[in-house]
């Protein structure tokens, strides 16, 4: 049942000494990290490049007339150039700092609320909702991008609808038209889902959403660490991400936007850095990015995460991507062969992304994560916020593995080794 | 299998996750309480029922979903309850609780505890303290409303 190696696992695994977080021992057993999903270990170029801005140049941006300052502002803003180019933007204006993937997702959805109550002026008209439109998820979305959107529409009496899934927890292009109305005003999915691993074909989705005249929100989470993204030719018209995903720190998140939506959408957090005039009786915003980045910035937060932008480049999106999908397949195809485990998501040789979710027929699965940490494996038990898709899928929790570059075919040996001891331990044979 | 798992996972543990006390409808419930761990969606349903008249507890019965842990706990609870009252009740329960908070110290009283000493172990692990106190808590809420209503 083991796969035969393709020739990019070698070349990946030498990474692996960048990762402080990799090296100890849990309960007397190697670590294998497979909850990068999660979130990621970071390299050591990143932790460095961190204590080394705070140990120079540390100071807040965008104010002061200092030298540290000055230093300190110059690097948060080429921080923003990186991503940037990462991601395919067309100017660095279209990257805004949140404090992680959830908090962009509630900047798009109370930008839009705010514009239905009537801020932001005639520009913002476009993200106006009214009773009887339509916003659009998937029932497979994670919390983050789902409920937001309920409680927009429960602000403004717009309608909440989702793209039902099918019993293995996925959903098509075809599910995602028969959904979509001349209703719909947003349009918002995950490119790549953290249960199903399922990869959605985000392009041919915004083409059609566009069509009925919806804004696609794309939740990138799952796919900004591990393939390339190029976000203007998806098509898409905003995007978010967590650094904290992508070997970067936490605290700091990314908005992808349209230029021209993010000059337009009203402001979400309100205060200082954000203004351009404040008097007692109003007060006027600068555009984007600026606008949506009230308070003192995350500036330590954005030089990590563009130094872990800089090491994914050096390592390289295809050969990640590529590492993981075969990965991913192992799983799938590994996990499914064992008698009472049932994997959830596309079937074997469909495209998947580096992660499994799974169920073990008579074990829970807090259980079955318990035992596999004392063999220092470890993996995420629960819903993984996606209650939804559990219920849908008719579990209430479920086992995942997720990897990363870093992982290895050893790791994945060693999970289904520990799966398949599971039942007998728990007498569910 | 590591030492440390078999701590958690004591034999009368497992035994109690496969062959449950009390996993059952409760019908003419005099008290009834749902608690939900929302972190990893365990929930549980405690009933309560008591001798006509008096403090006592008849019978305490469940119905749940959740890890081996959560629901051993509500088995052993159930073993336990009957015939307690319910000031009986809140006193294990106060020293199950304590159980749980000492990380793997001290001396658990058997003879109050009986079977639910086995979670000893479990004390050691914090992110399943919660796992075992669910039933508890819930019995606990029962027994609230008990009160309430004797009043
Ligand atoms: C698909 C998906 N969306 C959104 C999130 C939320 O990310 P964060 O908690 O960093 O905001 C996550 C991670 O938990 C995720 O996997």
């Amino acid at each position: 049942m083991i796969s035969t190696s393709s020739s990019s696992v070698g070349s990946l695994s030498r990474y692996r000494a960048d990762f402080p977080g990799l090296q100890p021992e849990v309960n007397g057993e190697p670590l294998a990290y497979l909850d990068s999903g999660a979130t990621a270990q970071r390299p050591s170029a990143v932790l460095d490049v961190e204590r080394r801005f705070l140990e120079t140049t540390n100071a807040a941006v965008h104010r002061g007339a200092h030298t540290l300052a000055a230093l300190a502002t110059e690097a948060y803003e080429e921080a923003r150039e990186t991503v940037a180019r990462f991601v395919g933007a067309r100017s660095s204006d279209e990257i805004v700092w949140t404090s992680n993937a959830t908090d962009a997702l509630n900047l798009v959805a109370y930008g839009m609320g705010n514009a239905t109550l009537g801020r932001g002026g005639p520009e913002a008209s476009r993200f106006v909702l009214a009773p009887g439109d339509e916003i659009l998820v998937t029932e497979a979305e994670h919390h983050a991008n789902l409920v937001p959107w309920q409680e927009l529409a429960a602000r403004t009496g717009a309608t909440f609808r989702y793209v039902p899934v099918h019993d293995d927890g996925t959903w098509s292009i075809d599910d995602a038209a028969a959904a979509l109305t001349d209703r719909t005003r947003v349009f918002a999915f995950a490119h790549v889902s953290n249960v199903t691993g399922h990869v959605a074909p985000v392009a041919e989705l915004a083409e059609l959403a566009h069509g009925v005249g919806a804004l696609v929100v794309l939740d990138a989470c799952q796919s900004a660490p591990h393939r390339a993204l190029d976000l203007v030719g998806l098509g898409v018209d905003f995007a978010a991400f967590s650094a904290h995903k992508m070997l970067g720190p936490t605290g700091i998140g990314v908005l992808w936007g349209r230029e021209e939506l993010l000059d337009a959408l009203p402001p979400f957090r309100t205060g200082g850095s954000m203004i351009t005039t404040v008097t007692m009786e109003s007060s006027s915003f600068l555009p984007s990015p600026a606008r949506f980045e009230a308070g003192t910035q995350p500036v330590s937060q954005s030089i990590a995460l563009a130094e872990a932008v800089r090491y994914l480049e050096r390592v390289g999106l295809e050969a990640i991507d590529e590492h993981e999908a075969r990965l991913g397949q192992r799983l799938v195809d590994e996990l499914g062969a064992l008698p009472g485990v049932r994997v959830v998501g596309p079937a074997s040789g469909v495209a998947r992304a580096g992660l499994a979710s799974f169920d073990v027929a008579g074990v829970h699965a807090h259980d079955v994560g318990q035992f596999l940490d004392a063999q220092g494996i470890a993996v995420r038990v629960g819903h993984h916020c996606a209650q939804p898709l559990h219920r849908r899928l008719g579990l209430t929790a479920t086992t995942r593995a997720s990897t990363y570059l870093y992982s290895t075919d050893d790791e994945i040996d060693r999970l289904v080794q520990g799966v398949s001891e599971v039942r007998a331990y728990f007498g569910a044979e | 299998m590591s030492d440390a798992l078999a701590g958690l996972y004591q034999q009368v543990i497992l035994d109690h996750a496969k062959a449950r006390t009390g996993d059952r409808e409760l019908p003419g419930a005099d008290a009834e309480h749902y608690e939900r761990n929302p972190t990893c969606g365990d929930e549980i349903t405690v009933r309560v029922v008591m001798e006509p008249g008096t403090d006592t507890i008849r019978e305490l019965a469940w119905q749940g979903d959740g890890c081996s842990i959560s629901m051993a706990s509500a088995s052993v609870l159930a073993d336990i309850a009957p015939g307690l009252t319910l000031a009986e009740l809140a006193e294990r329960t106060e020293a199950f609780r304590g159980m749980m908070r000492s990380k793997g110290a001290g001396e658990p009283d058997e003879d109050l505890l009986g079977d639910a000493v086995a979670f000893q172990g479990v004390s050691k692990f914090v992110m399943r303290v919660k796992c075992a106190m669910l039933s508890w808590v819930a019995a606990e809420a029962c027994s609230t409303q008990l009160v309430a209503k004797v009043r």
